[in-house]
């Protein structure tokens, strides 16, 4: 194997593709959103609610490859529980990650293991795949009419 | 190891892509032919010729450049139509294959508007929420969502063959063809499974009801001896990407009473007969669905394409494929946690070959294949419901043409195997 795809599969990705972490729907989510990737058929459901004490709560159940799994996995812990500022600045920082060609410097504050997918983004076919979750994450907090103070850019 | 119909290593030296590196100096290993072929040098100097020579406007101006293009182009149709045993005149270009199937299904719609509007049209065209239009459950989108489309417009009815278990049409549901049927357009190899259709007996059960018949010819045409008399359809349809030809050039062929019934797709220029500003009327098939100024040079290289599989001999690139076909089926079906879907025999099957791997993703297949120099495609090849009714999300394929040897079969299995020791599924 390269050492590109060695970056791309890193072991973390691999553990949560293989022990997906928090699976399964919210009961009473308050904003849900389905997303596909119309290429290969890959499918994410989000749903979120706030608790009294504004921290998010995060579900999901999905199929599909290996990244767009393991990126549902690690958002969904990484998110479980958080506060909507955590929230602004994990989106903000997955995005820009997924757009940095390879060259980005991930930011683990905000990531958590979500810095493991430094490497999708030199493969443009799969940034999408990694982009999946958080793009249902984002549809179904605005479904929810959950705001966050930093706006990421829609661009996916 | 080398198969015995074609000299493939002579031959490999006529694709200049073929010699190029990917991913880090990996040799390429192209076994994705069913989405787009390769170009010899005869396609890509044939193009660039007509273009240092006689670029200009066909079928117009009266300089010496603009006969020399439209000879070009209509003595490529002359060669290309010869290819298939069609007239030339029967044979019309368009953009692609997609836009061919929707130019046989905006007839319909097109038909029963202006009848609607008391026009005079071929009344076999005019669809109402009687009428029934009937594909099949392996269709690509290309020939299910133009159908879908037209039965949205005029309420008309879309009916389905189903597949069986081991990949095949169902003959048994054959009866959904009546006498409301109006339209029957059939994959003749289908993309995604390899299946190579009886579509004969099927255009025949079309002209009993008294339907159009449409064969979707893309896989079948590249790979194979087809004669359009031979399938009894009205209208079948095919690209030249995937025959060795340039992009942006799909083909129509049609009976003539067929073709000169239909109303035109697209209107405007060249495909016109008179016009004033009250209206128009129409140019004789083929110039009726050409309006503006045509691909000449894509008709010019797929020309050299057809000149050039012409040369090799489409015979023995279909004993050739056979061979790569077997030498694959029984690799594959071999490999613990493989499983082909698609027919598992060689009978009536064409060399794309869809399989899935126990506990990984065709992504996750495809970016191993990939990483090794292996260009496979993955996903649901446009044929969405096919892969729902195998209960597969996607599937991974490798598909085959005259460059491919029975090496690369073996490199893409290896790079499966790759795949399941990397993932741990083995």
């Amino acid at each position: 194997m390269s050492d590109n795809v060695e970056a791309l599969y890193q072991e973390i990705i691999l553990d949560h593709y293989k022990h997906p972490r928090g699976a399964g729907l919210l009961d009473h989510a308050s904003g849900e959103s389905f997303q596909v990737n119309p290429t290969c058929g890959d499918e994410v459901t989000v749903g979120v609610r706030l608790d009294d004490d504004d921290h998010l709560h995060v579900g999901y159940e999905g199929q599909g490859c290996s990244i767009s799994q393991a990126s549902a996995s690690v958002m969904t812990e990484l998110l479980e529980d958080a506060t909507l500022d955590r929230v602004a600045d994990a989106e903000r920082a997955f995005h820009e990650l997924m757009h940095s060609k390879g060259a980005g410097q991930p930011n683990e504050d905000a990531l958590g293991d979500g810095i493991a997918f430094a490497g999708v983004s030199k493969y443009p076919a799969r940034i999408k795949c990694a982009l999946l979750p958080w793009v249902a994450l984002q549809d179904a907090r605005l479904r929810a009419g959950i705001e966050i103070d930093k706006p990421t850019t829609p661009d996916a | 190891m080398m198969s015995t119909a074609l000299d493939v290593s002579r031959l490999r030296k006529d694709f200049p892509i073929l010699e190029r590196t990917v991913r880090g100096g990996r040799a390429l290993v192209y076994l994705d032919s069913a989405a787009t072929s390769q170009k010899p040098y005869a396609v890509l100097d044939a193009e660039r010729a007509y273009y240092e020579t006689s670029n200009a406007a066909v079928h117009r101006g009266a300089h010496q450049l603009a006969e020399e293009a439209t000879d070009a182009y209509e003595s490529a149709r002359a060669a290309i139509a010869g290819f298939v045993g069609a007239r030339a005149e029967d044979i019309v270009f368009t953009k692609n294959a997609t836009e061919s199937l929707n130019l046989a299904a905006y007839a319909f719609s097109n038909a029963t508007a202006k009848a609607a509007q008391g026009g005079v049209v071929d009344p076999r065209l005019v669809l109402t929420p009687e009428s029934s239009v009937v594909v099949t459950e392996m269709e690509h989108h290309a020939n299910l969502i133009p159908w879908q489309e037209l039965c949205a417009k005029t309420g008309a009815q879309l009916r389905w063959i189903g597949l069986t278990e081991d990949g095949r049409l169902d003959m048994d549901q054959l009866s959904v063809i009546d006498d409301t049927t109006a339209a029957v357009s059939i994959v003749h190899q289908s993309n995604i499974l390899g299946t190579i259709n009886p579509v004969r007996s099927i255009m025949d059960r079309a002209r009993e009801v008294g339907a159009l018949g449409i064969v979707d010819a893309c896989q079948s045409i590249p790979h194979m001896r087809v004669n359009v008399e031979d399938l009894g359809a009205d209208l079948l349809t095919w690209s030249g990407h995937k025959m060795l030809g340039p992009t942006g050039i799909g083909l129509l062929w049609g009976r003539s009473d067929v073709l000169n019934s239909l109303p035109p797709f697209l209107t405007g220029g060249s495909m016109i007969e008179t016009v004033t500003m009250e209206g128009s009327t129409f140019a004789p098939a083929p110039q009726r669905f050409e309006a503006g100024v045509p691909m000449v040079a894509q008709a010019v290289g797929l020309e050299a394409a057809v000149r050039y599989l012409d040369g090799v001999g489409i015979e023995a690139i279909e004993q050739h494929e056979h061979e790569l076909t077997a030498h694959a089926l029984a690799t594959l079906t071999q490999m613990p946690g493989v499983r082909v879907i698609g027919p598992e025999s060689t009978v009536d099957r064409g060399s794309a070959i869809s399989f899935v791997v126990d506990g990984l993703h065709p992504h996750d297949v495809g970016q191993v294949l990939d990483d090794r120099g292996v260009a496979v495609r993955v996903g649901h090849h446009c044929a969405w419901p096919t892969c729902r009714r195998y209960g597969v999300p996607a599937t991974t394929r490798l598909s085959t043409y005259l460059y491919n040897d029975l090496d690369d079969i073996d490199a893409a299995a290896a790079g499966v195997r790759a795949a399941q020791e990397f993932f741990g599924v083995v």
